[in-house]
C-alpha cells in the first residue's frame, strides 16, 4: 500500500531524511519510531504530499506522491502533530468542511459525518466551537477528519502526544480498531505505544532507517540478552566492597558483564548481563553466599524494547539518561555528518 | 470550481461568524456616511448661496458629490483592506490548518482563489452598505446612475488588486499583525506614490505615479472606463495572486 524508495529530503543545510526505503502492506499498522528530530514528521509530510521529496520516490495506494499528488491526497487521511482545527468552527461544520474538501457531497457527506462522529466519540461536542475543546476531544476530532473520506491509508503523527493516560488508552484502542479498514502508519517516540498498537516497527534515527521488523521479532530480540539484578549486602557488621563483588560475580560462568547500579551503606545493587542460556541463576546466588555476603534480592530482567531502541539509535536520544548503555552504538547506526543536526520538528510549517 | 466554492464559503462563514465582518461593515459604513453627510451638506449650502447671490452657476450632483465621495471611498478602502486579508494565510500557518488544506485533494490555486474571492466578497458587502447613502441621493435628487455604477466597479477592481497583494503578504508570515502592518504599509505606499507627480515631471516620477493605485481610480470616479486603468488593476490582481501561488509553492519547499 505504501512503497518508499531511497526517499531523501534536504533542507538548506541539513538532511532530514536520508535515503530511506520501506514498504507497508495493505491493512497493516506500522509504528514509525525514533527520537525527536529523527525525520519522522518530514517523512510523513512527504507521504501526505505536504513536502515534495528532494530525491527518491514514494507511492501511496499505487500513486506517486510527486506525479499524482492529487490522487494520493484522495487516498490518504492525515493527522498532523497538532490537529488542524479551525478555532472558530463547530465540530460538525468542520467535519462537513473537511469532507467537502476531500470530495464528499450530499447524503454521502452527511452519512460519513455521522459515522465518524460516532466512531471517534465526539457526539458530545458536536456543536461546540473547536477552540473550546479539551485536548482529548481535539485529538479525536483530528482523527475524525482524517478518516472522513474513508481513506485507504491513514498517517498519524504522534497521535497520543499531550494526552492524559486515560485518553492515550482510548486513542490507542480507537487506532487499533481502525486498523481493520485502513492501512495505518503512526509515528511516536513512545515505545510501549508501538508494543501495544503496531504489528510492524520502523525505527529511524538521524534520517535513516536503523531497523525494520515486526514487533514480535523485536521482542524476541529483546529476550536474546538476559540481565539479572542483584542486591548484595555485607554480612552483619562487615563492610561491602562493591569492586570485589563485581569481580566475584564476573567469574560466574555465563556472566558477560557486571555493572554497579547503585550503592549505599553496606549494600549495593548490581546488574549482570549474561550470555543467553549459559547462566544458572543458582550459581550467581551461591557465589554471593559463598563469599559471605547476603543476597537481599535477585530478579531476572529481560531487556526492554526501550533498551533495544537505545542501542539501535545510539545514545543521545530522549530516553532517561540513567538507562544502561553498556556498549557503544552498534554498526547499524552509520552516523552521517550532514545528518548530525536533524531538523527541529515543528508542529507547523 | 467546486473546490473554490468550498473554500470561499468557508472563509465567508468565518468572516461572518466572528465579529470581524460586522465591525468592518459598521466602521466602513459610518465613515462613508460621514463623508456623504459632509459633501451633501457642502453641496446644499453652496447651492443656497448661489441662489441667494443670483448666480446661475452649474450645480451637478455627480460632479460635486458622487465623484469626490467615490474618491474618498477609494482611499478609505486602503485602511480596511489589511484587516480583511491579514488572517487569510497567516492564521492557517500559525494554527497548522495549512497542513490540512495542502494535503487535501485541492489545488493551491483553488485555495488561493477561494480565499481571495471571499475577501473581495466581504469588501463588496462593505460597498453595498454604502449604497444606502446614494439611495437618499436618488430619492431627493436626480443624479446620473451610470457614473455611479462605473465608480463602484472601479472601487471593486482597486480593492481586488490590493486584496491580492494583501493575500500574498499574508502567506509570508504566520503572524497576523505583521501581515496586517506590512499590507497597510504597501497600501499606503501605493497611494502616496501619486504625490510625486505633483512637483516632479521626471520619468522616475511618472513611473511612481503610474504605480499608484489611486491615480488609476480617477477615470472610474468620473464614470469612464479607461481600458488602461482597468488593465492596470487586472494586472495588480494577477500579479498578487501569481506571487501568492509562488509563495505557497515555496512554502512546501522550505517548511
Amino acid at each position: 500500500m505504501i512503497t518508499v524508495k531511497e526517499l531523501t529530503r534536504k533542507y538548506a543545510r541539513t538532511t532530514a531524511v536520508n535515503h530511506i526505503s520501506f514498504s507497508v502492506a495493505k491493512g497493516q499498522i506500522v509504528g514509525f519510531l525514533g527520537p525527536n528530530g529523527a525525520g519522522k514528521t518530514t517523512t510523513m509530510r512527504m507521504l501526505t504530499c505536504f513536502l515534495p521529496p528532494t530525491s527518491g520516490t514514494a507511492t501511496v495506494a499505487g500513486f506517486d506522491v510527486l506525479e499524482q499528488s492529487l490522487e494520493v491526497r484522495k487516498h490518504i487521511g492525515y493527522l498532523p502533530e497538532s490537529p488542524p482545527l479551525y478555532q472558530d468552527m463547530e465540530t460538525v461544520d468542520y467535519l462537513r468542511f473537511v469532507g467537502r474538501l476531500k470530495g464528499l457531497a450530499g447524503t454521502e457527506l452527511e452519512k460519513r459525518v455521522d459515522y465518524v462522529i460516532g466512531r471517534c466519540a465526539v457526539a458530545d461536542v458536536k456543536t461546540k466551537l473547536l477552540g473550546k475543546l479539551s485536548r482529548g476531544y481535539r485529538q479525536r476530532v483530528g482523527l475524525a477528519q482524517a478518516i472522513i473520506h474513508n481513506p485507504d491509508v491513514l498517517v498519524l503523527d504522534e497521535p497520543t502526544a499531550g494526552l492524559d493516560p486515560k485518553q492515550i488508552n482510548e486513542t490507542r484502542e480507537l487506532i487499533k480498531d481502525l486498523a481493520g479498514e485502513h492501512t495505518i502508519i503512526l509515528s511516536t517516540h513512545i515505545l510501549p505505544e508501538v508494543e501495544q498498537t503496531c504489528e510492524q516497527v520502523i525505527i529511524i534515527n538521524k534520517g535513516e532507517v536503523v531497523a525494520t521488523d515486526s514487533v514480535a521479532n523485536l521482542q524476541a530480540r529483546a529476550r536474546g540478552v538476559e540481565t539479572v539484578a542483584l542486591e548484595v549486602a555485607a554480612a552483619p557488621g562487615g563492610v561491602l566492597d562493591p569492586a570485589l563483588v563485581q569481580q566475584k560475580l564476573s567469574l560466574v560462568p555465563g556472566v558477560a558483564q557486571v555493572l554497579v547500579k547503585s550503592q549505599r551503606d553496606g549494600a549495593a545493587v548490581f546488574e549482570t548481563e549474561n550470555r543467553k542460556g549459559e547462566l544458572k541463576r543458582g550459581d550467581l546466588a551461591r557465589a554471593v553466599v559463598a563469599a559471605g555476603w547476603e543476597l537481599n534480592e535477585m530478579r531476572p530482567e529481560a531487556m526492554s524494547l526501550e533498551e533495544i531502541f537505545l542501542r539501535l539509535t545510539g545514545s543521545e536520544a530522549t530516553m532517561e539518561p540513567e538507562a544502561p548503555l553498556a556498549e557503544g552504538p552498534p554498526e547499524e547506526v552509520a552516523a552521517q555528518p550532514e545528518a548530525a543536526h536533524a531538523e527541529e520538528e515543528e508542529p507547523q510549517a | 470550481m467546486k473546490n473554490i466554492w468550498i473554500i470561499f464559503a468557508k472563509e465567508m462563514k468565518s468572516y461572518f461568524s466572528s465579529p470581524v465582518a460586522y465591525i468592518l461593515l459598521t466602521m466602513f459604513a459610518v465613515i462613508f456616511g460621514f463623508f456623504f453627510w459632509n459633501m451633501v451638506g457642502f453641496f446644499v449650502i453652496e447651492g443656497a448661496e448661489m441662489m441667494a447671490s443670483g448666480q446661475m452657476g452649474s450645480m451637478n450632483v455627480n460632479e460635486q458629490v458622487v465623484r469626490p465621495l467615490l474618491g474618498n471611498a477609494s482611499v478609505l478602502g486602503l485602511f480596511f483592506i489589511p484587516m480583511i486579508t491579514m488572517r487569510l494565510f497567516a492564521e492557517e500557518k500559525r494554527t497548522g490548518t495549512i497542513e490540512l488544506l495542502a494535503t487535501s485533494p485541492v489545488r493551491d490555486i483553488q485555495i488561493i482563489l477561494g480565499k481571495w474571492l471571499a475577501a473581495v466578497g466581504l469588501y463588496a458587502c462593505m460597498l453595498l452598505f454604502t449604497a444606502i447613502n446614494f439611495a437618499f441621493l436618488f430619492h431627493y435628487g436626480n443624479p446620473d446612475w451610470k457614473p455611479l455604477v462605473v465608480g463602484y466597479l472601479g472601487l471593486l477592481l482597486q480593492a481586488g488588486g490590493l486584496l491580492a497583494v494583501g493575500t500574498f503578504i499574508s502567506t509570508l508570515t504566520r503572524n497576523q499583525i505583521i501581515a496586517g502592518a506590512a499590507t497597510f504599509g504597501a497600501c499606503l505606499m501605493l497611494w502616496v506614490f501619486a504625490w510625486v507627480s505633483g512637483y516632479d515631471t521626471s520619468t522616475w516620477a511618472s513611473v511612481l505615479s503610474y504605480l499608484s493605485v489611486v491615480t488609476h481610480f480617477d477615470s472610474f470616479g468620473k464614470g469612464v472606463i479607461e481600458s488602461k486603468d482597468a488593465i492596470y488593476y487586472l494586472t495588480v490582481i494577477f500579479l498578487g495572486l501569481f506571487f501568492t501561488a509562488r509563495s505557497m509553492e515555496s512554502l512546501r519547499w522550505r517548511s
